[in-house]
């Protein structure tokens, strides 16, 4: 049976780290030296124990796990990667419409002194903060707040860089009736329009359309460790099955994983992740996505403003698996 | 999904939605609408091209475009055959040009019954080469969406035709050419959410279902008690994403009217072989 969250899954390694924990901070207070030695050989046991349990889960993860390490909790979210891998951040707020959603940030930032607008989903951590975020699921709000940055990076001249990372879409009644499908079109649209450069690093979940609308891309990147789905595997499942629990099933059926994504050369590099995943070692992921934003500005710097357009079209133009019979 | 009336030209059909009996032949003089309710049932492409363009103005384009099995998806050839067997379609799209009272046009139309008119790579590439033409030729395109959404045995391939139709519907954009869409029953999900809602003009069939998540999802999501009448074209038109709900029977000079507004700065294009 398989687990059906991340923390299910790492049940296991959660309980040794916190045992791992506490003997550090007992090692730290134990003064008596054989005690102490004694907690230290223990100490190095359970460290052993931990690392096999992590090479066990690490090499053995199929696109079911894939998802659930996806969605982890403690991975790096946007707010966390622009502050890793940014300057000044600038939080601006509004579509200048409704109001403002909290399930997309974005603002001006630098990267390497370089001034962007950078823009993401953002997912919360705990119960209260996800309900803030609406668990990274943006409203046409979010979209339309996009946007206006979008549009304001073309004015100022700024790249844009895109933080991609939500289960899906707001599907509720107020954001249908808000116009969900059009703020999503509306907002890749906008992207194509685009005669600055715009690089999308897929970080988390790439739910369906609500990730897409904010990764019409000139270079995708995405993280090992991350997602990229027309549908959510569990949707899928009940809908060809008729059973949600197929998530496990549906997953491996939709190759939804970053190596797959990059197998089908859909996504146009992968970012590899700490051992154990990006949550494992925040500081080392941060140092990885910035030296690939920042070399993919570099390369993009060859481009002309309408050849940056033409580039991003022909990007998406290709992208298509058919014959003619 | 039932194919509705079209299943047996007997000489009665039920309709779909009042289960009343009507006369066949009555039936399809309206176009497929029911006299007492009023409802549209749904359309092949051929009944949408035989009721809205100039009587053999139609040629087909991109005949030859089959789709394949790009994951491996389970019982995904199967279903491809099983709806080229009942339709006579290979995907879910059949595209061309025709015209419309002499406006030559760059014409698409979804068929449901091929797969309930997913979008994968076949149907985002002629969708975008719908597109591309009308911008070559400079003509209006027109576009009748009925689709259930992204086709999910194509996976990301399928995703990424939202994005790809959206950029040809931005290049249209950019040169001043017409994209009309009209959205017939179903215009859903990965379908609404891309280049269906970018149109310059958007119309749409009376009861048609037009919505973003599978009802579903949408009711697991709800807070707010939805009208009854959510998810409707109805319901698009009064929250501002529909410019009009047009009856079947009005389509055709709506069209004509509009293409002849929309287009009247293009050069003349009438006649021109495909
Ligand atoms: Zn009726």
């Amino acid at each position: 049976m398989a687990a059906n969250t991340w923390k299910e899954w790492m049940q296991g390694l959660i309980e040794l780290e916190e045992l791992i924990e506490k003997l550090r901070q007992a090692l730290d207070r134990e003064s008596e030296p054989s005690e102490h030695q004694r907690i230290e050989a223990r100490l190095k046991e359970f460290e052993r124990r931990r690392d096999v349990v992590l090479e066990v889960i690490t090499t053995r993860m199929g696109p079911w796990e894939e998802v659930l390490m996806a969605r982890a909790e403690p991975r790096p979210y946007t707010l966390d990667y622009i502050e890793l891998c940014l300057t000044d951040f600038i939080e601006l707020s509004g579509d200048r419409r409704y109001g403002d959603d909290k399930a997309i940030v974005g603002g001006t930032a630098f990267l390497d002194g370089q001034a962007v607008v950078v823009v993401g989903h953002q997912k919360g951590r705990n119960l209260q903060e996800r309900t803030f975020r609406n668990f990274g699921m943006a409203k046409p709000e979010g979209y339309r707040k996009a946007m206006r940055l979008f549009r304001m990076a073309e004015q100022f001249r700024l790249p844009v860089v895109t933080f991609v990372d939500t289960p899906a879409a707001d599907p509720g009644v107020e954001s249908e009736s808000r116009g969900i499908s059009e703020a999503i079109a509306e907002s890749m649209r906008v992207m194509f329009s685009l005669t600055v450069p715009v690089v999308s690093v897929v970080i988390g979940e790439g739910g369906s359309g609500g990730a897409i609308g904010i990764a019409v891309a000139n270079k995708v990147l995405m993280l090992e460790h991350a997602i990229y789905s027309v549908i959510p595997p569990e949707g899928c499942a009940a809908i060809l099955w008729r059973d949600a629990k197929k998530g496990p099933e549906a997953a491996a059926a939709l190759r939804l994983t970053a190596k797959g994504a990059h197998e089908f050369m859909l996504v146009d590099r992968l970012l590899e992740e700490p051992f154990g995943g990006a949550h494992r070692d925040p500081a080392s992921v941060g140092e990885t996505v910035k030296k690939a934003i920042v070399e993919e500005f570099e390369a993009l710097s060859k481009f002309t403003p309408s050849e940056l357009r033409e580039q991003r079209y022909s990007r998406f133009r290709r992208m298509g698996m058919y014959e003619t019979a | 999904m039932s194919a509705g009336p079209t299943a047996a030209p007997g000489r009665f059909v039920q309709c779909l939605h009042c289960r009343k009996t009507l006369f066949a032949k009555d039936f399809l003089a309206a176009q497929k609408v029911c006299s007492y309710c009023g409802h549209h049932h749904r359309l092949t492409w051929q009944e949408r091209v035989d009721w809205t363009f100039d009587p053999g103005s139609f040629e087909e384009t991109d005949v030859n475009l089959v789709s394949v099995d790009p994951l491996s998806f389970p019982e995904y050839r199967e279903k491809l055959s099983a709806s080229e067997a009942k339709t006579g379609l290979r995907d879910s799209v059949v595209s061309g040009t025709a015209t419309l009272e002499g406006h030559r046009l760059s014409v698409a139309i979804a068929d449901f019954a091929f797969m309930g008119g997913s979008m994968g790579s076949v149907a985002g590439e002629k969708i975008t080469r719908t597109l591309e033409l009308g911008l070559e030729r400079r003509m209006p395109s027109v576009i009748f969406c009925a689709s259930g959404g992204a086709r999910m045995q194509e996976g990301l391939w399928s995703l990424m035709q939202m994005g790809k139709t959206v950029g040809a519907v931005e290049r249209c954009r950019e040169s001043g050419v017409p994209f009309i869409a009209v959205f017939t029953d179903p215009t859903m999900a990965g379908v609404l959410a891309s280049y269906a809602s970018v149109a310059d003009v958007i119309l749409a069939e009376p009861r048609a279902l037009v919505g973003f998540a599978g009802s579903r999802v949408s009711k697991q999501a709800q807070v707010i008690k939805a009208p009854d009448d959510f998810q409707t074209a109805e319901f698009a038109h009064r929250s501002g994403m529909v410019d009009r709900i047009v009856p079947r029977r009005e389509l055709r000079s709506t069209l004509a009217t509009l293409v002849r507004a929309l287009g009247a700065a293009l050069p003349v294009s009438e006649k021109v072989v495909a």
